[in-house]
């Protein structure tokens, strides 16, 4: 049997945060980054956005939504790290700080829309 | 006369040159002519020492491929006109070393090219006497633009990650499994997956999409890559949630 | 490059600097750094998310935190890779996948189409769920 390496499942994660984070955070990205600061539209209020975030599919759609787009992002900056600066010696390091931080991300991120309710 | 256009061309003798170096000529060049004339200009009437490959002249052997104002080209199907006022530059294909001037080694392609099975394979051979494999014109498409590829290694120039990553199986070979894993013909896909699916076979892909801009036939190696991306990783997702299944 | 070494052939090392050699190499260099951008955003969104669950005072902080100068050049700044992201994926997402109906092959134009269409849609649903509906 030929060797397994866990390099389609991380190109799996990549695929999928790349089409959640291509679908939603342009829009999230305008309103909360962009549009409220800039005084366009007014804010939501805290009380509605409360129950929004509280309903437990918002929750769990963030939570991948989350997930997902930590895992494109770590895989992508991986690649440019290797092709754009050449640095594919030092594997194991950029490997550990690329996908380490997805992981803690993905943890904090779980945690944190756990907690709120 | 003032209807010639300077060629600057890359020299490289292996006797004694460190570096490329770059030495002018100037040619005639009618409307009808292509790079490769001007180089065969270059070598029938100026400079008899001037190295390059080319054989057929109509973009069919692959040979002639060369960096023509630093874009890999097939030098017989590139019109000089095309560069006028000039000069235009022609320099050996990227990412393979320069054995001599514009001659470059394709030893690593060729190396790639057959690591991937590029032929029929069937679990049982059908003996003559049962006749032919039959194929609908639909069955014939799914695999016809792969098998237009005629090995010119303008893919493998283009491709950064070709350049930076030896691992990286490249363009062409690619394509090429994926014109005899959708062969209805064949049954070595599951071969050709143990060969490209593990270590950098082709994970090192990162998408640039040049492969398919250069391709003088339109082969479109980069959609071929990505396509096996996605059948490799549900082929691995599969024996992963499946470990029983076994392969 | 990778053929065993030959004393007598000239090889040339890529530049570290080789995505700077042609546009199309910029692009897509550019395409590779929207991740860190992309991550920027999640963060951000998660800050969003913590500062809601803390209440209403934490809320009106996090958006006068947001609307400082620097932040919004930055999201601005993110906002745009991310949407240039996106475009780029839902124009190639055809050449990863190519869906036969009716045994014939559903041209890449439809494909990038019905991508586009979701985008809006998600889009609208986030704005109408913000917005508050």
């Amino acid at each position: 049997m030929a060797k397994r390496t866990i390099e389609p499942l991380l190109w799996l994660l990549f695929s999928a945060g790349g089409v959640a984070s291509a679908m939603l955070i342009p829009a999230l990205a305008l309103l909360f980054g962009v549009a409220f600061p800039l005084g366009w539209l007014s804010p939501p209020s805290h009380e509605h956005l409360l129950a929004v975030v509280l309903h437990p599919l918002t929750r769990l759609v963030l939570f991948f939504l989350f997930m997902l787009s930590m895992f494109h992002s770590a895989h992508r900056f991986r690649f440019t790290l290797y092709d754009g600066l050449q640095i594919k010696h030092l594997n194991e390091v950029v490997n550990l700080l690329c996908y380490g931080g997805a992981v803690v991300g993905s943890v904090l991120g779980a945690y944190l829309l756990w907690q709120i309710g | 006369m003032n209807d010639r256009i300077t060629m600057q061309v890359a020299r490289y003798l292996p006797e004694g040159d460190a570096e490329l170096s770059y030495q002018e000529y100037e040619v005639p060049y009618p409307r009808e002519w292509v790079v490769l004339d001007g180089l065969n200009y270059i070598k029938d009437r100026l400079d008899g020492s001037l190295s390059y490959r080319w054989s057929c002249r109509m973009g069919i052997c692959g040979s002639c491929g060369m960096t023509v104002n630093g874009e890999p080209k097939l030098t017989c199907a590139t019109f000089l006109a095309d560069y006028a006022p000039g000069p235009v530059r022609i320099e050996p294909l990227q990412n393979f070393p320069v054995i001599r001037d514009l001659v470059v080694d394709t030893g690593d392609f060729m190396r790639k090219l057959t690591s991937v099975k590029p032929w029929l394979i069937r679990e049982e051979e059908k003996p003559l006497s049962e006749g032919e494999h039959l194929q609908t014109p639909a069955e014939l498409d799914q695999y016809k633009q792969y098998s237009m590829c005629i090995n010119c290694m303008l893919c493998c120039a283009a491709c950064p990650v070709y350049g930076l990553d030896s691992e990286f199986v490249g363009p062409a070979a690619i394509a090429l499994a994926q014109r005899y894993n959708l062969d209805g013909r064949d049954q070595g896909s599951k071969l050709r997956l143990d060969v490209l699916s593990d270590h950098e076979g082709i994970w090192g892909c990162t998408f640039v999409g040049e492969c398919s801009k250069v391709c003088p036939e339109n082969v479109d190696p980069a959609g071929a890559i990505q396509r096996y991306k996605l059948t490799a990783a549900m082929d691995s997702l599969k024996s992963f949630l499946m470990p029983w299944r076994g392969s | 490059m990778y053929t065993n070494y030959h004393p007598r052939w000239h090889r040339k090392p890529m530049s570290t600097y080789w995505w700077l050699e042609r546009r199309s190499y910029l692009a897509f260099i550019l395409r590779e750094v929207s991740s860190v951008f992309i991550a920027w955003l999640v963060v951000f969104l998660m800050l969003l998310v913590r500062a809601v669950g803390r209440g209403d005072a934490s809320y009106q902080q996090f958006l006068d935190w947001s609307a400082r100068p620097l932040l919004v050049v930055l999201n601005i700044v993110s906002l745009s890779f991310v949407v240039f992201h996106a475009i780029t994926w839902f124009n190639l997402a055809p050449k990863a996948m190519v869906v036969y109906v009716r045994q014939r092959p559903v041209p890449g134009h439809l494909i990038a189409a019905s991508n586009y269409l979701a985008w809006a849609v998600a889009s609208g649903l986030v704005a109408w769920l913000v917005l508050g509906g």
